[in-house]
């Protein structure tokens, strides 16, 4: 077994990062109301001296302006439990440290290729998302957890060379409990090297059976008993925003995020997606919902992007938005079309799939459709929009275009081509015809379809053209 | 200056060099109609170009013209999208014809959009054949979709009003169809080879 350790130690922050579209200063706060201080900084904040642990009040009098948002542990939890979707892509069995993803790789690896270039492809996939990370390859989970905290790309492939490399780890890096590390410390013993040298007998009297089952497990003489990540049913993402957005236009940035995090948690799971929704919150509890339905189930981020966009760009916004959500409940499996080996398409063809749903998104759910005969004689009633058409043939003369309801036909009398053939039926639907048809052609040298009374030929009544 | 001399005559003493049209790439399209494909220099429609097909009214045979193309793209790979027709396209009438109705695509689309959709349509290089009417193209749009056509190696059809005959345009072929005193197609402009003299028959036999 090898376990890959994806430690986290900005989550809190990231979290936030990542939806905002410039570097101003930013902290977050933590602590009661009149005594806060900082629990993270991000970068330009940094540069202007602000550090963690600092009182808020000490903060503004190094620097006038910055954002200070109120730490959110939950928030946390939630961006931890999104990663760990995004990870469960790479292998079955993912669990949760603190600020910490775990996952086995070892069957990985044979799907994935070797270790660097999965390590790279775990690093392509964190940074994309825009999640600072440390990553380590261990035996046991709880040892690659200790090395992420050491040192970042610490790869260790096999059990014999645990021991030598936990040798140097300092105690207070250990992942011990802090109780024992300081009891340790005062014995003299500073490394996990000097720990692992001690007898196990002697610890166990000690420090009572914890220390010493943590130290089986961080060699894996027991297993790890970690509980293992499942992910979610359903995709529920809500991003607050800094300020009140009024154009839609601000809103294409976090919803590129959202979009891209659907497409990450969607790769995760193997599905994909068929209708979501974006919530739009407003004040006091009002909110106007965007739907987006897609005709089969999809999960490529810039194509999700740009059809979320398409249905946005048309929602005139009664009031500010102040929190965006995408909540997708529809995800069935995802089948990836197929394509032929020899295609004759151009190389970077747009997929017809794709180009039905850009232009639903821009012309309306119904603007790309097919026809199909159905099995009424009626003209006016002999197709429909269908899937899977082309049910009943036709054997009589019928024209190329059809009008939607007959109109009279002006101008001088036509030449009758062909004709009559008489249409009677429909007097069970309360829409009887009782016609005589028709092929004429008019002055202009038009061909056309057209219906008269039975017995007569004249008061034509217009119904298509043979174009 | 010297005096006037005939352009002719020193033709045939070989003194002018005359250059030679770009060579037209054989026949990959062919209309379905021997005796129209005969006179075309692509020996059909100009591949991934675009084809203006210009009328005196709806309903003179235009359909017609394309349906043996349509019947033959919508048994290849890529489907057939009809951008906003002016009326229903007849489902018995195309299937009588050969067309495969579940491989051709109808889209609605208000008169704004109409040139947006045919443009992506074409560029996006999944369609075989685009069919429209725009009716406000101006020589840019007519521009603008012949460079989608080429980019995404698709058919343009575009049907116009007659009056256009006059501007100028840059489709690979033009075509009008003339009702009096017979249904008749006029080539007006073919890239790549002369404009044939006489024109072509388009017989309206019902079946």
């Amino acid at each position: 077994m090898l376990w890959a350790c994806i430690l986290l130690p900005h989550l809190a922050l990231d979290g936030i990062l990542r939806r905002r579209a410039s570097d101003d200063p930013l902290v977050l706060v933590d602590g009661a109301v009149n005594a806060r201080s900082i629990v993270a900084v991000n970068a330009s904040a940094r540069d202007a001296g602000l550090r963690v642990g600092q009182r808020l009040t000490a903060a503004h009098a190094l620097l006038a302006r910055f954002d200070a948002l109120p730490h959110d542990p939950q928030a946390a939890d939630r961006w931890q439990r999104f990663l760990a979707a995004v990870a469960y892509r790479y292998s079955s069995e993912v669990s949760l440290l603190p600020h910490a993803i775990v996952l086995e790789a070892s069957r990985s690896l044979a799907l994935f290729g070797p270790w660097p270039r999965f390590e790279s492809m775990l690093r392509a996939d964190f940074a994309a998302l825009g999640f600072r990370h440390r990553i380590a390859l261990a035996p046991t989970p709880h040892a690659a957890w200790v090395l992420a905290g050491i040192a970042d790309g610490r790869a260790v492939l096999t059990p014999d060379a645990l021991r030598p490399a936990l040798q140097a780890v300092p105690m207070r890096k250990s992942r011990l409990p802090a109780a024992s590390i300081e009891a340790l410390s005062g014995m003299g013993i500073r490394t996990l090297g000097q720990l692992l040298t001690l007898p196990r007998d002697g610890l166990r009297r000690r420090f009572g059976n914890e220390l010493p089952q943590m130290i089986d497990r961080l060699l894996g003489e027991i297993p790890a008993g970690l509980d293992a990540y499942r992910p979610p049913d359903a995709f529920d993402l809500r991003i607050e925003l800094s300020h009140e957005v009024e154009n839609i236009a601000a809103l294409v940035f976090p919803l590129r995020r959202m979009t891209g995090d659907l497409a990450a948690y969607l790769a995760g799971r193997d599905g994909g997606v068929q209708r979501f929704l974006l919530r739009l919150e407003h004040r006091e509890g009002r909110a106007t919902e965007v739907k987006v339905g897609l005709l089969s189930p999809e999960r490529d981020a810039g194509m999700l992007f740009e059809l979320a966009r398409g249905r946005l760009e048309q929602v005139q916004l009664p009031e500010p938005v102040l929190a965006m959500r995408l909540v997708a409940r529809d995800l069935p499996d995802f089948v990836p079309a197929g394509r032929d080996l020899f295609d004759e398409r151009p190389a970077n063809a747009l997929p017809i799939e794709q180009l039905r749903e850009r232009l639903r998104a821009r012309l309306g759910d119904r603007a790309v459709y097919r026809l199909g005969g159905t099995t009424d004689p009626r003209p006016e009633r002999a197709q429909a929009v269908a899937d899977e058409g082309a049910g009943y043939e036709e054997s009589r003369l019928r024209p190329t275009w059809l009008l939607d309801r007959p109109i009279p036909l002006r101008g001088p009398a036509p030449r009758i081509l062909a004709g009559p053939e008489r249409l009677e039926t429909g007097w069970w639907d309360g829409a009887e015809a009782c016609r005589d048809y028709y092929v004429i052609e008019t002055s202009l040298g038009q061909h056309a379809w057209a219906f008269c009374q039975p017995g007569e030929q004249g008061g034509w009544m217009l119904q298509g053209w043979f174009a | 200056m010297g005096a006037v001399v005939a352009l002719s005559g020193m033709l045939d003493a070989r003194q002018v060099w005359r250059g030679r049209a770009m060579p037209v790439p054989a026949g990959e399209q062919p209309t379905g109609w021997a005796a129209l494909d005969a006179v075309l220099p692509a020996g059909g429609w100009p591949d991934a170009a675009l084809s203006e097909i210009l009328l005196p009214v709806d309903g003179v045979g235009e359909l017609r013209l394309l349906l043996p193309t349509l019947a033959r793209l919508s048994h290849g790979a890529r489907p057939v999208i009809v951008v906003a027709p002016p009326y229903a396209p007849c489902v018995a009438g195309w299937q009588q014809h050969g067309v495969d109705m579940r491989r051709v695509d109808i889209v609605a689309a208000p008169e704004a959009e109409v040139l947006w959709v045919t443009e992506q349509c074409l560029r996006s290089g999944s369609c075989a054949a685009v069919l429209a009417w725009p009716r406000k193209a101006d020589d840019r749009a007519l521009r603008r979709l012949q460079v989608a056509a080429d980019t995404g190696k698709a058919l343009a059809f575009a049907f116009r009003d007659r009056r256009h005959l006059s501007s100028a345009s840059p489709a690979a072929l033009r075509l009008e169809i003339e009702t009096a005193p017979s249904a008749r197609v006029w080539v007006r402009k073919c890239r790549g080879g002369a404009v044939p003299a006489q024109p072509f028959a388009l017989s309206r036999s019902l079946h």
